[in-house]
């Protein structure tokens, strides 16, 4: 099984690597850069919503905070277009990574439900000063970035295919590693039930703030990258409320808190997105579209695929398992109990518990 | 110095308006424990069924109410019977994405039915002025503020002395004893959800006489709504009258003595300097343990 696993991997890895060379059409590419880069936002958002529940409506606050300050640099610096502005990138993000203490300090002072409508608030705040503060910002005027003037044609989009990729599997590395680690359980522990957390010696508060920062480090360079590829930024496109809810459609979508899920659902999602965005343009019938797409989704999948998946097979398992040994009732009981459960229990450690 | 004044007394009037809006926010907040991103856009929508009825049957926009206002209120009904009942898990959560997907689709309507000019109501009253002191007052928002007392205060008295008002506010605050002691829960949220409409709605007529609309001014106007509703505390109904209230005395009053390109920036520091001394808000309640 794990062998399976390893080798699906690595074929999908070389799948993404080769991609632009097998398609190189400009029109697919451009899809494939938003589609890495919502994906890599995604799980570096569902690093703080996902792991401890404490789902955050804001990162698009961090989006515009890296793309401006990218900007912002290679105007002071004068730095050429090129591949110069890419190594800026991670600067970029830890800049997003910075503000989002002071953000995270501020949010995180109160419990989930609260916490979900201030960071909506936050990112309007953010907005509104992108707007106002004109000599840093240039208000609404918008700031240019360098435009690299050697990549022509064919060959423009493939370094920031490349420079995506790279933050997505950093992102996913990230992702796995704290899945994997005891800062990791503690997050999940926080999501579980945060005062018994507490009560087992949890440092909840800096836990919280330090996913909440590596959330924002993520969605921060892939800011940059998206301010460097549109080489044009506004407030009200830089800051846009739909980044916010895209992620977490994305991670809802896959399933939100499992490692793979966000990078599933902003696969699925985004290019249909962008293929509805070319057959109707930015009008009421897409927004009529989309917000249908939405509803059906929440609706119908409110768990998400990768769980619901899991837990057909485990039933599937289970109840063929219990044909064998003809007994032990208990199992698909308790299996079946916890079937309807919510989002909260939908980890798939918790349920080893369950085959006693 | 009767600049300030006539900005505090605008900012109160208007404030009342804010009030009708969030009001509704507030409500579904307590009682089913959502948050209807879809507010603003369901507030938009209101103001365009006003203009509508106006521009085409030339219904008063007062008068105008007493059809719009049960129109939305049903709406209210259906979309939380169709989309927020049958969402399972993480209520809070999901019911954002439900109600932006609902805002998404009343948008692209809106877009589609009026096309995306700015339009504003028209009447006698939205014109006219009268004089206060030494300045001019449009009568619109006087007769806004007259119709958010007025509306509220009905909320009033639904709430503390009707016996659904009780079972509402049992809801509120215990939605598992309240469910014990044989209150119908389900119905008294969908209830809920069609009074917070219809308040929208009545508040979309007054915003849409005093300010130039289109279908995309909701994502403002959430916001906004958004800050008020965490400044006064969410679920507070009172707290989200004081927030409303203060909220465009300020805006009005910074951008007299300062400049209105920073009117809105001051209510959300003040709002930022408020959560870190109560990050509850106003008259919040500390959110308990989860039984």
């Amino acid at each position: 099984m794990k062998i399976f696993k390893t080798v699906g991997l690595l074929v999908l890895l070389v799948l993404a690597i080769t991609f632009p060379l097998v398609f190189s059409n400009p029109a697919v590419t451009t899809i494939a850069i938003f589609t890495l880069m919502f994906a890599a936002a995604a799980t570096g958002w569902n690093i703080i919503s996902g792991y401890t529940g404490y789902v955050a409506l804001g990162h698009a606050a961090f989006f515009g905070i890296g793309a401006y300050a990218l900007a912002i640099m290679c105007q002071d610096w004068n730095i050429p277009g090129g591949y110069e502005p890419f190594y800026l990138v991670p600067v970029a993000g830890l800049i997003a990574a910075v503000a989002s203490i002071l953000y995270g300090w501020i949010a995180l002072r109160v419990r989930r439900h609260t916490f979900i409508v201030i960071t909506i608030a936050m990112f309007f705040i953010t907005q509104l000063l992108a707007y106002n503060f004109r000599n840093i910002t240039a208000g609404s005027t918008g700031l240019g970035l360098p435009i690299p003037l050697d990549w022509g044609g064919y060959f423009f989009n493939v370094p920031f295919y490349y420079a995506s990729l790279i933050v997505l599997l950093f992102a996913l590395v990230l992702s796995w590693w704290i899945r994997n680690s005891k800062f990791g359980l503690e997050l999940l522990a926080i999501r579980d039930d945060e005062d018994r957390a507490m009560g087992l010696g949890v440092n909840a508060g800096a836990s919280k703030l330090i996913a909440f920062v590596l959330s924002a480090l993520i969605v921060g360079m892939i800011g940059a990258i998206w301010a460097y590829f549109v080489e044009s930024i506004y407030p009200a496109t830089t800051f846009d409320p739909n980044f916010d809810v895209a992620i977490a459609l994305m991670t809802f979508l896959g399933g939100i808190g499992t490692l793979m899920g966000p990078l599933l659902g902003a696969l699925i999602l985004e290019p249909t997105q962008q293929y509805f965005t070319l057959q109707y343009g930015q009008n009421g019938y897409y927004l009529i579209i989309y917000g249908a797409l939405f509803l059906i989704i929440i609706i119908l999948m409110p768990r998400g695929i990768i769980p619901t998946l899991t837990d057909r097979w485990r039933i599937f398992q289970e109840t063929r398992h219990q044909h064998r040994e003809d007994g032990v009732v208990i199992t698909a009981i308790a299996g079946k109990g916890d079937k309807g459960d919510s989002v909260k229990s939908s980890s798939s450690e918790k349920k080893e518990g369950i085959n006693l | 110095m009767t600049l300030i004044i006539e900005a505090i007394i605008t900012g109160l009037l208007t404030g009342g308006v804010y009030a009708l809006m969030s009001s509704g926010l507030t409500l579904l907040f307590g009682v089913m424990e959502i948050i209807n991103v879809g507010q603003g856009a369901l507030v938009i929508l209101g103001a365009y069924l006003s203009y509508a009825l106006e521009q085409q049957l030339h219904i008063d926009l007062f008068l105008g109410l007493l059809i719009t206002m049960p129109v939305m209120f049903c709406l209210g009904i259906l979309i939380e019977l169709l989309f927020i009942r049958p969402v399972k898990g993480d209520r809070t959560m999901l019911s954002i994405l439900v109600t932006y997907g609902v805002a998404l689709v009343i948008e692209g309507v809106l877009n589609i039915v009026f096309s995306a000019n700015l339009v504003q109501l028209q009447a006698w009253y939205i014109t006219a002025s009268f004089q206060v002191g030494g300045f001019y007052l449009s009568y619109i928002y006087v007769f806004g503020f007259l119709l958010a007392v007025v509306l509220l205060g009905g909320l009033y008295l639904l709430l503390y002395r009707t016996k659904f008002g009780h079972s509402l506010r049992a809801t509120m605050q215990n939605r598992t004893a309240a469910e014990l002691i044989g209150i119908d829960v389900k119905r008294v949220s969908t209830i809920t959800f069609g009074i917070g409409i219809a308040l929208a709605a009545a508040g979309g007529m007054a915003f849409g006489a005093t300010n130039a609309f289109d279908a995309g001014s909701s994502y403002d106007l959430i916001s906004r709504l958004l800050a008020i509703i965490i400044f006064g505390g969410m679920g507070s109904l009172s707290g989200a009258l004081i927030a409303s209230l203060g909220m465009l005395v300020i805006e009005d009053v910074t951008s007299v003595v300062w400049s209105p390109v920073w009117a809105s920036t001051v209510f959300f520091i003040l709002l930022v300097i408020i959560l870190l001394a109560r990050p509850q808000g106003l008259l919040g309640q500390v959110e308990g343990r989860k039984q």
